[in-house]
This record gives structure tokens, C-alpha cells and sequence, in this order.
């Protein structure tokens, strides 16, 4: 069944998107991740300009991440002061990220600049979680599981401005958050996703959050820097297409119930190694695409547009 | 709820574009529809070109002549960009902007257009999207390869279409052709023009209007973001979070 998209300006196959939204809600659902790295190649894929994809992805992510905090806050996984310090950071980066956005929209470089982003962070990331998902499977075979330290001390808890966050039993500089969030706000505004891939694994690793209240907080400061791109997508480029968007946060939002409850039975290594995997394929198809000689070298846009109506 | 006055708005047009046009007593047509609607269920559609051809008595009964139709889309500035090999990685690099660019363009005629007069006159009338000749302000030397690229790429997704023997006669006055639009047709005003020739001379042409508009949710949808872009932001924000809450309402395990 067709739908006539209004922003994307094509019509799509109802339930090739409706599919496509639940089996990315499924395995937001299973990681914990919002998804949004998979759901804007994919909609790329469909024929879906870039642009639009971007700024709609993002809104679809508001409605992912609400839902997704909603479950967290009841148990008491979001820590609202470090998602506030995120925040401010994900606010200004988010505005900038969409500034770099316009700017090469019209110098005719932002596929490549998206293209180039993905493949790279992608990358690094999928690369990095499968070789420690990897290790750790390995290493429960063998039966030596060492336990961490509670709290390890590097150069960054030397940093000023210190911040004591209670529910991430955390005293640390608040320029740490506040970068971080800066950084995946940029992402956020040019890859059109929330930036939990990269959030998730930053505040595990690199500032040593608890891991039951990450996933929570990463995604409380996700709503706000998605729904800015959002806002500020749609008054900028007016790319955001309402109506694809709700198609894809109504099966989002059914995948990710039912991937919540597949996750739960799966083992937390088995679950990293398998997104791992899926972060990698997605990189390697986009980054075939920007090595392999184009079908056509040519392509055209339309600048302004002159129809009457 | 705004349909009949959309539809006056149409016919006041027609009537106002069809004292322009020259009354001319030895070609007669019109089309099956003046007005198509892309709703959200629009999947494309086909439109009749019709008309009678009134010359047998300076040509006999037997000649009708030649008719060419062309149906012209809304011009658009146009850029092409040409893909290079940037340090191994394909990436835009020159680009040409083209200025009134037909977004949709279809010639339909009763045999091959070479047979049916000289390239002078078609280049003359544009019939034919090789004889198009966009306009360009660029400094860039050989610029066929990229208006080759627009007319390549509108060819293969069915927006410029090239059906030299699409118009049939029925008897020696009366002749027919249908012209397909894609789903994914732009909006906007078109022109259909309809050719009549003798003996590779052009004895009369007629042009009329054609409006194809975006109507229903997907119209309001489109004029309510393109006008109101900073509401649109917003109420694009308020849905996602309503639809998020309601998800998480319905789904609560407890």
C-alpha cells in the first residue's frame, strides 16, 4: 500500500516503513540503544532524501527516548543532575552541529559529510564493543572473571569545576559532561541520531557511571538534544516530515516492547557482541559506497523552487 | 472542505489562459482532466490528450498531418554535481546550476519527430528534451555531460518520457494519446501544448493549463511546515512526546 510522503515529497510502501520502524524498535529495544544510527541509513536506502532522513530520524528518537525514560525513571536508573550537565553541552553542540549542516547542505557536501561520519564512528565503536564483548565471552569460557576496581583514577579527575552527582556515585569535573555532551550534540544534528552509541560507551568507560543508571540517563538528555534538532532542523532546512515519523515511532515503538523482552533473556556479552556486528555491517555497506565507483557520477537537486503552488 | 473553491480557483485560470490562445478553427482538443490531486494515496496517473484535426479542405480527406503533444512541469533551478575521486574517496567536486529546468517534460507524437519536420523548427518550439537547452551562469567549459546527466536521470525515473508513436488516429480528424505521470510527479503548474503539421510546416497549435496540487492532510502538511516552520518544529516535538508517553501508558507492565 502506497503513502504519499509530504516533506520527503515520494511515496513509500506503508508497510516496508512500517516494517523497517518495528524491526529497528526491536533492536533498540534488545541494546538499549535509540537506533537512530540504524534508522537513517535505512531510510537513505529506501530512496528518502538524506536531508530528510536526518531531521526525521531525530524527531522519531524524541518519541523512542520518552518511552525509554519513562521505563527507567520508574526504577530509578535516570540521574537527572548528570543528564542536565549533558544536556547544556548536547543544547549548544546539537546548534552548531545543525549550523554545519545548512553550510554544506549548500556547498553540495553533506551525504559525504554524513556518509563519512557514519563510517568512521561506526567503526571505531563496533569495532571496540566486539572486541571486548568479544574477550569477555572468552573469558567467561575460560572462568577468570576479575573484579573491577569500584573507582579508577586518571588525568581526568584532576580536571576543575568538580561536581559530586549522587546517583551515579560520581565526584567529578563538570567540564567532562558538558563536553561529552557538546560532542554527541554535534553528531546528533548530522547523523540524525541520539548518540547512545557513543554516549552509552563514553560514560561507562571513560567516566566510570554505574551501568544501570547510563542507559536511563543518556537517553533523559537524548529527548531534548533530538527534539532540538528537530526544532531546529524544521526551521532551518523544513526537512522534518511529520508523517513519516509517526508511521515509524507507531511499529518503533511495538519492536521495542517485544526487543526489551528478548534482551532480558540473552546474556549481556552475547547482546554486545551481536550489536557490535550489526554497527559493523552497517559501516561496511556505507563505507563500500563511498570507495566503489558510483553508477552514476552525476547527481541534481533542485535549488529554489518555482512551481506557483 | 476546500475542494470547490480550489476547483473555481482552476477554471477561472483555464478560462483566463484560453482567451490568450489563438482561436484557431483547424485544431480542436482537450484533456481529460485539468486538475490532478496528489493525495496521500496518489500513485501516479495517466491523462487523455485528445482533439480533431480540421484541414481536409486544403489537404484532402486522406492527409491529417502530423500532431505532436508536449507537456511541460514546472521550471526549477537545478544543480549538478559530478562526483571525483577525492584521495580515494568518491566526493561532489565541480557543479553546474541550471536555470529553468522542466521537472517534468513528455513528447508523444504520431511518428518520429526527424520525420515529421526540420530540427530548426523544433529547436525553435523546444519539442524533444534534447533540444531543451537549459540556461546556465557557470564558468565550468563542457557542460553537455551534466545537462545530459538531468535529462539521463529524469528519463530513468519516468519524468522525461519520449513516445514517438504514442499518438494514434482514429479515422483521418480525430487522434488520441495518453501521458503517464509518475507518483512522484512535482506540483505545480504544466503546460500542455498540442502541434498540428502538413508537410513539415506548423498550421496551428493550441496550448491549455494543467495544475497538478497537493491536496488533503499531505497539502496542509507541506504548507503548514514550509509556512510556519518554527510552529512546525514545535508541534513535530509535542507529537513525538505525546506518542512516546502513550506508548510507554499502553506497555507498562504493572
Amino acid at each position: 500500500m502506497p503513502v504519499y510522503l509530504p516533506i520527503a515529497e515520494i511515496s513509500v510502501n506503508l508497510f516496508l516503513i512500517l516494517g523497517m520502524g518495528g524491526a529497528v524498535g526491536l533492536l533498540s529495544g534488545m541494546f538499549g540503544v535509540g537506533g537512530g544510527f540504524l534508522m537513517t541509513p535505512l531510510l537513505i536506502f529506501t530512496g528518502i532524501p538524506p536531508a530528510v532522513a536526518v531531521a526525521t530520524g531525530a524527531n522519531q528518537l524524541v518519541a523512542a527516548s520518552v518511552s525509554g525514560v519513562i521505563a527507567h525513571w520508574r526504577r530509578g536508573n535516570v540521574d537527572f543532575k548528570m543528564g542536565t550537565v549533558l544536556l547544556v553541552g548536547g543544547i549548544v553542540g546539537s546548534a552548531l552541529g545543525t549550523w554545519i549542516f545548512a553550510v554544506l547542505k549548500t556547498a553540495g557536501q553533506v551525504d559525504l559529510l554524513i556518509s563519512i561520519s557514519y563510517v568512521l564512528f561506526l567503526g571505531v565503536i563496533g569495532g571496540l564493543m566486539l572486541f571486548e564483548s568479544v574477550r569477555s565471552i572468552l573469558k567467561t569460557k575460560k572462568g577468570t572473571i576479575r573484579r573491577k576496581k569500584l573507582h579508577q583514577h586518571y588525568w581526568i579527575h584532576g580536571l576543575p569545576f568538580k561536581m559530586r552527582f549522587r546517583k551515579s556515585k560520581l565526584y567529578i569535573s563538570a567540564l567532562l559532561p558538558l563536553s561529552l555532551g557538546f560532542f554527541v550534540g554535534i553528531l546528533s544534528a548530522i547523523m540524525g541520531v541520539g548518540g547512545g552509541f557513543i554516549m552509552v560507551p563514553a560514560m561507562i568507560y571513560l567516566m566510570g557511571m554505574p551501568t544501570s543508571v547510563v542507559i536511563g540517563t543518556s537517553l533523559f538528555q537524548i529527548i531534548f538534544v533530538t527534539a532540538n534538532v528537530t526544532f531546529l532542523h524544521s526551521a532551518t532546512t523544513q526537512t522534518v516530515d511529520i508523517l513519516l515519523a509517526l508511521l515509524l515511532m507507531s511499529s518503533a515503538v511495538i519492536g521495542a516492547q517485544i526487543g526489551t523482552r528478548v534482551g532480558a533473556k540473552l546474556k549481556g556479552e552475547q547482546l554486545r557482541s551481536l550489536l557490535a556486528l550489526m554497527v559493523l555491517i552497517v559501516c561496511g555497506k556505507l563505507a563500500l559506497d563511498l570507495f566503489l565507483t558510483p553508477e552514476d557520477l552525476y547527481s541534481f537537486g533542485i535549488i529554489t523552487s518555482k512551481a506557483g503552488s | 472542505m476546500r475542494w470547490p473553491f480550489n476547483i473555481l480557483c482552476a477554471i477561472a485560470l483555464i478560462l483566463h489562459f484560453s482567451h490568450t490562445l489563438r482561436a484557431d478553427e483547424s485544431l480542436v482538443t482537450d484533456i481529460s482532466s485539468h486538475l490532478i490531486s496528489v493525495t496521500s494515496d496518489f500513485t501516479g496517473t495517466e491523462l487523455l490528450i485528445f482533439g480533431a484535426v480540421k484541414t481536409a479542405d486544403q489537404y484532402g480527406i486522406t492527409n491529417h498531418g502530423d500532431i505532436i503533444v508536449v507537456v511541460r512541469g514546472p521550471k526549477k533551478n537545478v544543480i549538478v554535481r559530478k562526483k571525483e575521486r577525492v584521495a580515494g574517496i568518491w566526493a561532489n567536486t565541480e557543479s553546474v546550476t541550471f536555470a529553468d529546468v522542466p521537472g517534468f517534460y513528455a513528447v508523444a507524437s504520431n511518428r518520429p519527430l526527424k520525420d515529421i519536420t526540420d530540427d530548426a523548427t523544433l529547436r525553435r518550439l523546444r519539442i524533444g528534451y534534447e533540444r531543451l537547452n537549459f540556461s546556465s551562469t557557470s564558468s565550468i567549459a563542457d557542460q553537455q555531460p551534466f545537462e545530459d546527466a538531468v535529462i539521463r536521470q529524469n528519463g530513468q525515473s519516468k519524468l522525461y518520457v519520449d513516445s514517438e508513436s504514442a499518438v494514434n488516429f482514429l479515422g483521418n480528424a480525430l487522434f488520441r494519446t495518453t501521458i503517464k505521470f509518475p507518483a512522484h510527479v512535482p506540483v505545480g503548474n504544466y503546460i500542455a501544448e498540442v502541434y498540428l503539421f502538413h508537410n513539415a510546416e506548423l498550421i496551428s497549435a493550441q496550448t491549455s493549463p494543467l495544475f497538478i496540487k497537493k491536496f488533503g492532510i499531505g497539502r496542509r502538511i507541506y504548507e503548514f511546515a514550509h509556512k510556519h516552520p518554527y510552529l512546525h518544529g514545535l508541534v513535530a516535538i509535542i507529537i513525538s512526546l505525546l506518542a512516546g508517553w502513550v506508548a510507554s501508558a499502553i506497555f507498562r507492565k504493572d
